[in-house]
């Protein structure tokens, strides 16, 4: 329609130009594909040879039915612009079931596509700069950014412009095409923001002085004096069998990021082990080869890459191309940490206004003085068509930047939104169910797609998040600032997409022979967490998926107790030198693990303990059949599981 | 605006625009355009607006000359006869042009427009858009209630665009070549359909400034299926044949010959026990974000 088109361009020049569009998808992609479905139907191409064509290009199967795709669309550093969410939001519509995922690698999911109709979402997805390409199979998948690149007051520097020129580097690269397994890199803003320790390789912004060996990631501006580089960490990884990153150095100047990249992916590229699928990420390889002899083999080949490399190859890692030139608010400088949550002096309770409340959990301050990110709490990532329009219009509206960033807590973050505009922007979202509040808490549960859609999964971790999130945000537990810093996450497998080993409180899904039952459980791990100083979770105990919303409240409430006690031992004089009455949930679950607890809770076998009763399902199945099965399924629960296609 | 014909080349829209069309006869293609309708009705020549939405939306405010009749009348008649009768009282014979619309996406339209054809009113056609983006782009719009003198309209059934429950169970058991084509939405499709249907969801066919895509891109979307273009296609929804109507109307645009609609749908055929196919090894109805 002329006339909303109108209407449309007079709203958009209320913020500021449209950011450039890098444009990563290519027209005669969607051909070629449109081409080879035609091709495999006719039975001319393999199914082997198809479904590696078909992943490379970001198709992967769908639960059960071949027939059917999910489409992950590549979102590079997570950043996404209005017209790109209104194209997601209609292809949604014509080819999907109206709704689009989030998942916790900044992609965008599109679920139970018809493989006929991939290549129809693949043709929107360019009008619009996007693309599917490399989003599955064997190469490097989305390249990872913090969402609070550019308006963390800890960061060092922007690293958005580094994380988007690597992507546009390896996109399509030749080098990238045919790796032993998938390969994920992720950029984080500081040491306590991003998952740098869990991707092959992660990288943290840092500026060196010159003058002195000491480094820092914690200065807000670079001057002439300092050089930018980055505290690379290499083979750490999530799955079935998870590692902790590596640090490659204490500093690499930035004019060796990508001769240090392309080191990695060449050794992973001879060395990595092409035979054992179970066993081919990178992280296997350093493990076995251990990380010293890995270490030295990156620094040699790194110079073999440095003195090989063409001027020209080199000239395709842009970062000035990526760089945000627009009059963007500047950093005052004054602040130097993100601001301690909640932004609220007033005491904010379950009967506070809703702005109030989504305040409270859901926005933080920008190192831009007068600037915060708001938060849209999704439920496990999932959004409607008619959402994503209504957040498109709110970025217009809204964003002094114009784009928003989708997080790997399956959200989305508005950055540069004036304090002033923050109600406007509530009442906006709020008018379309995507004020919720708790985006920044316990409260926002990340789930995989599990059974809604996975040939992995083995429990429907995706609606067990969203009944978490629920029964959360209906307790209140989001106003709870002990909470706050505890985070829960859940897989449908082992296979970690949920990322639950880096979770307060993780849990992986399972079946278990209970009461000669088959029955979905959850194996529960304590203590995971990201950030630089990232650490694993540890197993604790399996959890029958409907008693799983009961343990992680019992949890807290074993957890106020100790509080509670430590606080009345405190007051009495009696209570040692620590402050256990002060301490959050985290971090008492971080004591715990060490076998540290003061109370009468000291160590996980004494948690395991407390728990016993509250997993017990009722005896008989017979009676209580529902106990025994899976959320969102009437029916007896059954394993069932086929290949996966991570690995093509 | 993108103008919305059957052919779609650049050399038919250009002697479109030089012909000027309307006349008595003039033969509509299956989609009409908004300004061939205002040529139409400003040349005051026997075109007939027919209006689907409910009788009050159609009293506050109408396309100019338009006449109503409400969807739910049309099914109330559901007889060929009674269907002649409508057509009869609001003035349209055999030959007068008809468009008709709707503010449901078309969907509503496409069912009467079916229904007409159906006893033999084969000059009809969709309006390219609903009455609420007719409004917004500014166009005439009025509030007079029209009634026209009563015509005379013959009763000529078109057998070879209508199937029933047992049709559609003869065609597939043993006409392999016959596609079932449901129209509902992704999930309530996987959820159950009639045995061998595909899915061509009617949140396909439409686009955002029309209730039908373009010719061409109809054609590529059923193309990419490896759908032949001389395939029986029968159509189906939920309950009454207006989402399948849509559908069948993107099919012909498409250029497909042979398409049928089923218009008592998956509601007639799971009230007499028909046989389905279900998939429950996925829970995608989770994934929703309703």
């Amino acid at each position: 329609m002329k006339k909303s088109r109108v209407a449309a361009s007079a709203v958009r020049s209320k913020s500021a130009a449209p950011k450039p569009n890098p444009r990563w998808g290519r027209e005669e992609e969607t051909e070629i594909f449109a081409k080879n479905v035609r091709l495999f139907r006719q039975g001319k191409i393999s199914d082997d040879d198809f479904r590696r064509f078909r992943l490379q290009h970001g198709a992967y199967g769908s639960r059960l039915r071949m027939d059917y795709s999910m489409v992950r669309i590549k979102v590079p550093g997570g950043e996404i612009t209005p017209e790109q969410l209104e194209k997601i939001a209609s292809l949604s519509e014509a080819f999907s079931i109206g709704s689009a995922h989030v998942s916790t690698r900044q992609n965008i999911q599109l679920h139970w596509v018809q493989l006929e109709d991939v290549s129809e979402v693949m043709r929107g997805l360019v009008e619009v700069g996007l693309t599917t390409r490399e989003a599955c199979g064997n190469t490097v998948r989305n390249v990872m950014c913090s969402h609070f690149a550019g308006v963390c007051p800890s960061e060092a520097f922007d690293a958005t412009p580094y994380a988007k020129a690597i992507a546009r580097f390896l996109l399509r690269n030749p080098m990238c095409q045919n790796l032993p397994r998938k390969f994920k890199i992720n950029f984080s803003c500081c040491d306590s923001h991003g998952l740098v320790r869990v991707a092959d390789i992660g990288l943290v912004p840092t500026v060196k002085k010159p003058s002195s060996s000491s480094y820092t990631t914690t200065t807000t501006e670079t001057s002439d004096e300092t050089s930018r580089g980055f505290k690379i960490y290499l083979g750490g990884g999530l799955g079935a069998a998870s590692f902790i990153g590596h640090l490659l150095e204490d500093f690499t100047p930035e004019d060796r990021l990508l001769a240090t990249c392309m080191a990695t992916i060449r050794l992973f590229d001879r060395h990595g082990n092409r035979e054992n699928m179970a066993r081919n990420r990178m992280r296997y390889l350093v493990h076995e080869m251990g990380w010293e002899r890995f270490q030295k083999m990156v620094l040699k080949e790194r110079s073999i890459v440095e003195m090989t490399t063409s001027y020209s190859t080199e000239q395709l890692f842009d970062v000035k191309s990526h760089e945000d030139t627009r009059q963007l608010p500047k950093a005052s400088g004054r602040m130097t940490t993100m601001t301690k949550l909640p932004m609220l002096n007033v005491k904010v309770t379950k009967d506070s206004l809703g702005f109030e409340r989504w305040l409270h959990t859901n926005a933080v301050q920008q190192k831009q003085e007068g600037y915060f990110t708001a938060f849209i709490t999704l439920g496990a990532g999932d959004i409607t068509a008619s959402q994503l329009r209504v957040l498109a219009s709110a970025i217009r509206d809204y964003s002094a930047e114009g784009v928003a960033r989708n997080t790997p807590q399956q959200n989305f973050a508005l950055r540069y939104v004036r304090e002033t505009d923050l109600p406007n922007l509530y009442e906006k979202l709020a008018s379309a169910g995507l004020a919720n509040p708790g985006a920044l808490t316990i409260a926002s549960a990340v789930g995989c797609s599990g059974t809604t859609s996975c040939n992995l999964a083995i429990t429907n971790s995706h609606r067990l998040a969203k009944e978490v999130q629920r029964k959360f945000l209906e307790l209140g537990l989001d106003i709870d600032d002990s909470l706050r810093d505890a985070t829960i996450k859940i897989s449908g497998c082992p296979n970690s997409c949920g990322q639950h080993e880096i979770a307060t409180i993780g849990f992986f899904g399972g079946a278990t022979r209970m009461n000669n039952t088959m029955t979905p459980t959850y194996t529960m791990l304590f203590g995971g967490s990201a950030g630089e100083a990232g650490e694993l979770g540890k197993a604790v105990m399996r959890v029958p998926a409907k008693r799983v919303i009961d343990t992680t409240l019992k949890i807290i409430e074993l957890y106020k107790n100790e509080r509670a006690a430590a606080a009345v031992a405190a007051a009495g004089g009696g209570g040692g030198d620590e402050d256990h009455h002060h301490e959050t949930l985290h971090q008492w679950i971080i004591r715990l693990i060490k076998g540290q607890g003061s109370g009468s809770i000291k160590n996980l076998e004494g948690m395991k303990a407390a728990l016993a009763q509250v997993i017990q399902l009722p005896s008989s199945p017979q009676q209580d059949p529902d106990a025994y099965r899976d959320y969102g399924s009437d029916s007896n629960f059954t394993a069932k599981t086929a290949r996966g296609e991570c690995a093509a | 605006m993108r103008s919305l014909t059957t052919t779609t080349t650049a050399a038919t829209a250009r002697k479109k625009k030089e012909a000027k069309v309307p006349d008595e006869d003039f033969k509509l293609p299956i989609v009409c355009d908004a300004d061939t309708l205002r040529s139409l009705i400003r040349r005051k020549k026997s075109v007939r607006v027919v209006d689907v939405r409910k009788a009050e939306d159609y009293q506050r405010e109408h396309i100019p000359t338009a006449v109503s009749l409400p969807l739910a009348r049309v099914l109330e008649n559901d007889q060929p006869e009674k269907i002649v009768t409508l057509l009869e009282e609001l003035g349209i014979s055999d030959s007068t042009p008809v468009v008709v619309y709707d503010d449901t996406f078309g969907a509503l339209a496409a069912r009467v427009a079916w229904t007409f054809q159906y006893v033999g009113h084969d000059n009809t056609a969709l309006l390219e858009m609903t009455f609420k983006q007719w409004k917004e782009l500014g166009l005439e719009t009025e509030k007079q209630q029209h009634t026209f003198s009563r015509a005379r309209h013959l009763l000529n059934i078109k057998k070879e665009i209508y199937v029933d429950a047992s049709y559609v169970e003869a065609a597939a058991k043993s006409k392999p070549s016959t596609l079932l084509v449901d129209s509902r939405e992704r999930l309530n499709y996987l959820t159950e359909h009639i045995p061998g249907a595909r899915n061509i969801p009617y949140t396909m066919v439409g686009s955002e400034d029309s209730i039908l895509r373009n010719a061409e891109e109809l054609k590529r979307l059923i193309e990419n299926r490896g759908i032949a273009n001389d395939a029986e296609i029968i159509t189906y929804c939920g309950s009454v044949g207006t989402l399948s109507g849509l559908t069948y109307y993107a099919l012909k645009l498409a250029g497909f010959k042979n398409v049928k609609l089923y218009p008592k749908s998956f509601k007639e055929w799971k009230a007499l026990g028909k046989p389905k196919e279900e998939f429950k090894e996925a829970t995608y109805w989770d994934l929703s974000a309703e």
